[in-house]
């Protein structure tokens, strides 16, 4: 099998983000890959052993991300393709996505659910869509007999068992596979694998960030006595009427 | 400018976050409201609401979010639609950046207030996993929008839409669903507006039943932090947080959940949050509005008989 899996990278989740200048200041924070994206790599890097096939790693950034990206190899992917370019949105990454999926033809292009920074849940719609494939998203588990495989898509309030021939997108989510942590020799082997820089190709701007807002800090938070649950029904109730 | 909604049903009739979606594209559509709409969804809510006309289609079983893309772009083309609606959920998120690229639109999800036209098309929704939100600007001459719970005002349009059958092409999907388990009759969390949640606080599976309780008293969804669906205490589709369901309900009340950073990412748009935790420097309080320190196995039961006097 030939997977593409595309990963995005993002600051770290525990981080707060700093704002200045009315923009987030990414500067000093450690970027990590998305944690959708490294539950889908996880899988990835199984299903290609179980194949005997051949993963390669896409990132849209600039140089900034190829520690991310070398993160990936040494995790398990086989080689990487960085767009070098600035991932405005998610119609920009997808177009490129989508042009190097037609270039190399995969059985299956991976993805997380949603990206934790911009959390647009979109690219892997779009790139399904500009290459006439199917899409599952979220996928919770994935398995292959053959050229077929077998998911479970969460739906609202459940879950279904599904089955579709290879080439595909799916955009995953735990319990999909166990983070993997790279060990030395992963690490070390990662340094030599091939990263192959391409050049985006052209598209109009189809969104544009106007501004940021930090949302304002919730006003003192009213304690109420364990003693006296009585009054939480009536500040409900009265107060914050929403029972 | 023409705005199309696509409808969802549910036991015959739109769902209610379809409604809010023909709410938000009644109140800025400047010439026709268009619902695309399952011929099985009672159309006199629509019009309520404000739809002038109704492209209703024939399903036989689910469909796929490609098919969805599909309907939806071929009655966006045939209506010179320029505004197209979904209301937030699995299915219309996954569908709602296909119809984009088949129509060259912009497109933004999870909207969360009405557009800012002073500035163009501009619209508002979160990002850094709900700790902050921007303001995007939609270029494109078509856009499409998915809207979360509560992002407009219910307002009642007395129309009576005009139907018509409408019949597009649909591709087949090479997707089989071979077996489907969905609790039916459950509150959605996506759709509560009342949620109850608890987490590791509550030290097991066996104490889920004063959540369930106070669930049922206030008519609220039930869900849970990450490690209790990790541990199978309840199931994945009720974790809430980055990694699960993000909800924006008027009420959240956290039992035995400490507040980190992932889980507040699932609630910040919450209207109301209430905590309960033994730990009175649990961090969830920094972002509640109403708190309550103690044990929760003496608190809740005492909570739910206290709203069932008042209720
Ligand atoms: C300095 C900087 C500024 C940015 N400014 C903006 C901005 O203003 N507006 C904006 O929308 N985005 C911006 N981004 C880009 C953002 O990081 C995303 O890559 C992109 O916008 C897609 O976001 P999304 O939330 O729609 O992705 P989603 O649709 O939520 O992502 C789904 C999946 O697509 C894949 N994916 C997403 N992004 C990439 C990528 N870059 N490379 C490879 N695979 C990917 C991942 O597998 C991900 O799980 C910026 C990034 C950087 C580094
Ligand atoms: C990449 C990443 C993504 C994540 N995504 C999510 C996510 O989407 N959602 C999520 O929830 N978490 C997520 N997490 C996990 C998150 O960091 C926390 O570990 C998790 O939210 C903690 O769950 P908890 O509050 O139930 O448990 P704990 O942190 O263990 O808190 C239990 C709380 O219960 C209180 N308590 C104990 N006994 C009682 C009692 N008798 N009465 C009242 N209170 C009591 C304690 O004081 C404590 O505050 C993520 C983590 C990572 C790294």
């Amino acid at each position: 099998m030939k997977i593409l899996i595309c990963i995005s990278h993002v600051p770290d989740t525990n981080a707060k983000i700093p704002f200045k200048d009315g923009k987030p200041d990414l500067a000093g924070l450690t970027f990590v890959i998305a944690p959708y994206d490294d539950f889908a790599l996880a899988r990835a890097v199984e299903l290609r052993d179980q194949t005997a096939g051949k993963l390669t790693v896409l990132c849209v950034g600039k140089a900034d991300t190829e520690p991310t990206i070398r993160k990936a190899l040494a995790i398990g992917a086989d080689d990487a393709i960085r767009v070098d370019a600035e991932p405005t949105d998610a119609f920009f990454v997808a177009t490129q996505i989508a042009e190097i999926a037609k270039q190399n033809q995969y059985d299956m292009i991976l993805m997380g659910r949603e990206s934790s920074d911009y959390n647009g849940g979109q690219v892997h719609g779009m790139v399904a869509a500009m290459l006439g494939l199917p899409c599952i998203v979220p996928c919770m588990k994935l398995d292959l007999n053959g050229n077929v495989a077998t998911m479970y898509r969460e739906i609202e309030g459940g879950k279904e068992v599904v089955e579709l021939p290879t080439p595909f997108v799916a955009g995953c989510q735990e319990p999909i596979a166990e983070w993997k942590i790279p060990n030395m020799r992963g690490i070390m082997t990662a340094k030599t694998k091939p990263l192959k820089v391409v050049s985006p190709v052209a598209t109009a701007i189809s969104t544009q960030v106007a501004s940021y807002e930090v949302p304002a800090a919730r006003s003192n938070c009213k304690m109420i006595d364990a003693a006296n649950v009585g009054q939480l029904v009536e500040l409900l109730k009265n107060e914050a009427k929403v029972i | 400018m023409n705005v199309l909604i696509y409808i969802e049903s549910e036991n015959n009739a739109p769902k209610k976050s379809s409604l809010e979606a023909v709410a938000y594209g009644a109140a800025i559509a400047k010439g026709q409201v268009v619902a695309v709409a399952p011929s099985d969804a009672d159309t006199t809510e629509l019009g309520k609401y404000g739809v002038d006309k109704v492209l209703q289609f024939t399903v036989s079983g689910k469909l796929e979010a490609t098919q969805v893309a599909s309907i939806v772009a071929q009655a966006a083309q045939a209506q010179s639609a320029e505004v197209v609606i979904f209301a937030k959920s699995i299915l219309n998120d996954l569908a709602a950046p296909m119809v984009g690229v088949h129509l060259g639109a912009s497109v933004a999800s999870n909207v969360i207030e009405m557009p800012d036209f002073s500035k163009g098309f501009v619209v508002k929704r979160g990002v850094f996993s709900g700790k902050a939100y921007t303001e995007v600007a939609l270029n494109n001459a078509i856009k499409v929008l998915s809207i979360k719970k509560n992002a407009v005002a219910m307002t009642e349009k007395g129309k009576t839409a005009v139907i018509e059958s409408f019949s597009p092409s649909v591709a087949a999907s090479t997707i089989t669903i071979k077996e489907t388990t969905q609790k039916t009759g459950d509150i959605l969390l996506t759709d509560a507006d009342i949620v109850v949640s608890g987490g590791r606080g509550l030290k097991g599976p066996e104490h889920w039943g004063m959540i369930e309780e106070l669930a049922k008293t206030l008519n609220a969804a039930t869900g849970c932090s990450k490690p209790v669906s990790d541990m199978d205490w309840r199931p994945h589709h009720e974790h809430v947080g980055q990694t699960g369901i993000k909800v924006s309900p008027n009420l959240y009340i956290a039992v035995g959940i400490s507040g980190a950073i992932q889980h507040l990412a699932g609630v910040s748009s919450s209207k109301t949050i209430v905590v309960i935790n033994k730990d009175a420097d649990a961090p969830f309080f920094k972002a509640a509005d109403y708190g309550i320190v103690g044990d929760a196995f003496d608190i809740i039961p005492k909570f739910t008989e206290a709203l069932k006097n008042t209720l």
